[in-house]
């Protein structure tokens, strides 16, 4: 990287760093990843608008006290929390090159992407054949679309790390994959950010109610 | 096997959209077989579909928008007609197809002509006056073109085979719910927009990465031209806007194919959380358009001005704002909805504050050109056009800002006249100078001035008589989509808009004449210095059209108007040192763009008609498309020095032939 100079502006007496050029790829594809991100997080928070102005609205049917088993959601969530620990160390493992490892830290992480999504699957099952599905009450459809959007979030996820791990497998840490696996990375810690705010909104604020 | 896809999805009984559809499949097919017998087709293929080049993709934004207009304008031309004739009798549209014509006109003039008309110049441009090579992602470029294309394609297919939606260019609940709904319409709308949406909002991401992360050297955010500014903009606009689009859209959608209740009067759905969602996105999407417009006109006035633009920094700063501030206003769309006095307050006086940044922005305009050598080219003549007839549109949005004064006005034909006045007169307008402004850079050869100028008097003098007499139906009561009336006052007016719309016929046709006279006279309009107007940023410094790389060096930057400062520095002698050329590695092409937007249309289609199995292959497609790009080895290629430095000699000697030949006049 070229370095930064500095210039004298004499209109308005300041020092400017300049612009040392482009950015390097894997800040370019880095940071445009980081924005998809931000605008990902925005359709969620409309989701998210749209729970809370919904969420009293049963029709009377269940309230979400009523349907919760905090029990699985804490699975579910330690699932989710973990996979994102063996994610950091696929990274790690990348960055040191380490094939073995990071096969080994992805297959894990799929592991628990795939109980994650096997537990909610069974939960909206489980709705649907108490009566419960989507289309009961304008509740019930704000919670199946935002809960199952971030299921299929981690689904895409999931279908993504498992191309991540063929693409290594056939081609190695190349520099293009690199930069794959640091927006994996940072789309998979994304979900489970998401996945805070909808344990906390959906789950813990729906059980107390 | 065809879900709810029959022979009578076909319109034989109508024979409007019947013979237009024909027509445009005639005409398809005529340049397809044209294309393929002259041989055109591997040079489209390699040069165009499959380019990643910003500066083709751009090109190709602009025709799409171009293509899109004359549909969405025979449109308008058919509800004009429509209203003059339905005074106490049907006229010549049934209801279901009027419906379908008002809500089909708006689709496209806002998704499919005013979106990729700037999306085309920004991607046209922005690169260039950063100083650089290429944008962050060519081949999501690429794939973002083509998902637009999808979009615009799925709509144009509804033509012919189904219906389009028939509840207005934002499909309001419950009237858009299944239950009111239940033909095929409004799925074309959600899935087309759903699909360009996507489009749009990888393009949003690639400029907004563009511009923060690829500049030239020296080139600090404070010595981007104002166009560079207005795009960050718009597109940080796009990134926070269009996922509201996206995941209004996906509500609606569950509501009508699971049975969902988002929206519906039954089960607790509430249908004014549409409202409030669809214009959180709706109301920043006008300033989406519209910046860019901004940037235009900042570029043109100071250039034909002779002057830096007056108040840069102010208008950076007024960009900004307007940029903030344009999510805070949507309520403004809805004052009738019954929130109450005190909120509707507070959103009608957000909506006058942000009359204050384009008012700052106006002023800019007006000092940029006080002083100033004015020449003025056709592109000064839409800059002023827009700055007259802006004001004015603004003007009656500050009066309808006014809560009591929206109770009387809202949905009024003085609702369609306000915002066909900013939409016309500022982004359109600002579209059309864009064109011409950039046309010689994209090109190679300018635009033929006199049929643009008569272009340019066609469509202001049309503007005014089509859309004046509107704000008059709209005092005297009239609503707006109505198919026929009965009100003998709103006649004359009717009458005098659809003249009006006439008027913009010619000046559209002046604008087709202007493009194939331009086209056939180009070695006479041929500009060989690169910078046919005299122009101050640096798109400017490179040859037209610009190598694919588009700077041989990386231009190195130190102040505000850097082409103006180079071409002042170049006048003192000892700057004639030759550069030392490197090697240049660009993105090769690549068909991802088109393939993937292949399987968009087929599962979008799929959808429309509940064809699941073909929903299925069509997302496999798309998913295959991706891994393969993923693992192709070789995605850039080398240009040898040498390469670059003999195009770059054969540039610079051409502009030296020209100066000296200027210089011996």
């Amino acid at each position: 990287m070229s370095v930064a100079t500095m210039t004298h502006d004499p209109v308005h007496g300041l020092e400017v760093t300049d612009n040392p050029g482009p950015a390097p790829k894997r800040i370019v594809t880095g940071y445009g990843f980081w924005i998809f991100i931000l605008s990902d997080m925005v359709m969620f928070s409309c989701f998210f608008a749209a729970f809370a102005v919904l969420s009293g609205q049963t029709a009377g049917g269940p309230h979400g006290a009523e349907l919760f088993n905090l029990k699985n959601v804490a699975i579910e969530t330690g699932c989710l929390l973990l996979s994102s620990f063996t994610c950091g160390m696929a990274s790690i493992a990348a960055d040191l090159r380490n094939r073995f490892w990071f096969q080994v830290a992805m297959a894990v992480t799929c592991a628990l992407g795939l109980a994650f999504l096997r537990i909610e699957f069974r939960e909206f099952a489980d709705l649907v054949a108490r009566g419960a599905g989507p289309s009961r009450s304008a509740f019930l459809s704000a919670f199946f679309t935002l809960v199952g959007c971030h299921g299929l979030h981690v689904s895409a996820g999931v279908l993504w790390l498992l191309t991540m791990m063929a693409q290594v497998f056939a081609k190695g840490f190349r520099a293009d994959i690199q930069r794959r696996i640091l927006c994996f990375a940072l789309f998979w810690h994304a979900l489970d950010i998401i996945w805070v705010a909808v344990f906390s909104v959906v789950y813990l604020l729906g059980s107390a109610a | 096997m065809l879900g709810k896809l029959t022979w009578a999805a076909i319109p034989f009984d109508q024979p409007i959209p019947l013979v237009a559809g024909a027509v445009v499949l005639v005409a398809i097919l005529a340049v397809l077989v044209w294309v393929v017998v002259k041989g055109h087709l591997p040079y489209l293929w390699d040069e165009w579909i499959t380019s990643v080049d910003h500066k083709r993709i751009g090109v190709m934004y602009v025709l799409l928008a171009s293509v899109m207009l004359l549909r969405g304008f025979s449109d308008a031309i058919m509800m004009r007609a429509q209203q003059a004739v339905a005074f106490q009798s049907p006229g010549f549209l049934p209801p279901e197809h009027y419906n379908q014509i008002f809500s089909a006109h708006g689709t496209i003039m806002i998704f499919f002509v005013a979106m990729p008309f700037v999306i085309g110049l920004m991607n046209l441009v922005v690169p260039l006056q950063l100083g650089v090579r290429d944008v962050a992602f060519p081949t999501l470029n690429s794939v973002g073109f083509w998902l637009t294309a999808t979009g615009a394609l799925l709509v144009n297919v509804s033509l012919v085979v189904g219906e389009f939606a028939r509840t207005g260019w934002l499909p309001y609940p419950p009237l858009s719910e299944l239950t009111y709904s239940p033909g095929v319409g409004v799925d074309y709308y959600l899935w087309s927009l759903e699909i360009s949406g996507v489009g749009t909002l990888v393009a949003g991401v690639n400029l907004v990465t563009t511009v923060l992360k690829i500049r030239t050297k020296g080139m600090n955010y404070l010595r981007m031209p104002m166009f560079c500014w207005t795009t960050l903009a718009s597109n940080l606009l796009i990134i926070a806007a269009f996922p509201i689009l996206t995941a209004t859209l996906a509500m609606l959608i569950l509501d009508r194919y699971l049975g969902f209740h988002f929206f519906t009067n039954e089960a607790g759905g509430n249908m004014m959380m549409f409202m409030n969602l669809i214009w959180a996105w709706g109301h920043p999407e006008v300033y989406i358009l519209v910046l860019p417009a901004f940037g235009i006109f900042s570029e043109v006035v100071s250039t034909f001005s002779g002057k830096p633009l007056f108040g840069y920094r102010s208008m950076v700063l007024a960009t900004m704002v307007i940029c903030i501030l344009s999510f805070m206003v949507w309520l403004h769309h809805f004052f009738t909805m019954g929130a109450g006095a005190d909120v509707n307050a507070i959103f009608g006086i957000a909506s006058m504050i942000i009359a204050v940044p384009t008012g700052v922005k106006i002023y800019n305009w007006l000092f940029t050109m006080y002083g100033g050598r004015i020449r003025f080219a056709t592109p000064m003549l839409w800059s002023i056009g827009f700055m007259v007839t802006f004001i004015l549109g603004g003007l009656t949005g500050v009066l309808m800002a006014v809560p009591p004064a929206d109770f009387l006005l809202h949905n009024s034909l003085f609702l369609i006249a306000h915002f066909h006045n900013v939409i016309i007169g500022g982004v359109l307008f600002g579209a059309f100078a864009g064109y011409t402004y950039w046309f010689p850079k994209a090109f190679g050869f300018k635009l033929h001035e006199g049929l643009g100028k008569a272009a340019f008097w066609f469509w202001l003098v049309g503007f005014y008589v089509a859309f004046m007499p509107l704000y008059a139906v709209g005092f005297l009561g009239m609503t707006r989509r109505m198919q026929h009336y009965d009100v003998p006052e709103w006649r004359p007016w009717l009458m005098l808009a659809s003249v009006g719309a006439v008027v913009i016929l010619i000046g559209i046709i002046f604008q087709i004449a202007q493009l194939v006279v331009s086209i056939r006279d180009r070695e006479e309009l041929r500009d060989h210095t690169g910078d046919p107007w005299d122009g101050r940023s640096l798109e400017w410094a490179t040859s037209s059209p610009p190598p694919v790389f588009n700077f041989a060096v990386l231009p190195d930057v130190s102040g505000e108007d850097a082409y103006w400062a180079q071409k002042v520095r170049a006048k003192q002698p000892a700057n004639a040192d030759e550069p030392h050329y490197e090697a240049i590695e660009m993105p090769r092409n690549s068909p991802t763009g088109f393939v993937c937007a292949f399987f968009a249309t087929v599962t979008g289609f799929a959808l429309i008609w509940h064809i699941w199995w073909m929903v299925i292959a069509g997302l496999i497609g798309a998913f295959a498309t991706f891994v393969v790009f993923a693992w192709r080895d070789h995605d850039e290629y080398e240009i040898p020095a040498e390469e670059v430095a003999r195009i770059d000699r054969a540039n610079i000697s051409d502009r030296r032939d020209m100066i000296s030949a200027a210089g011996s006049v």
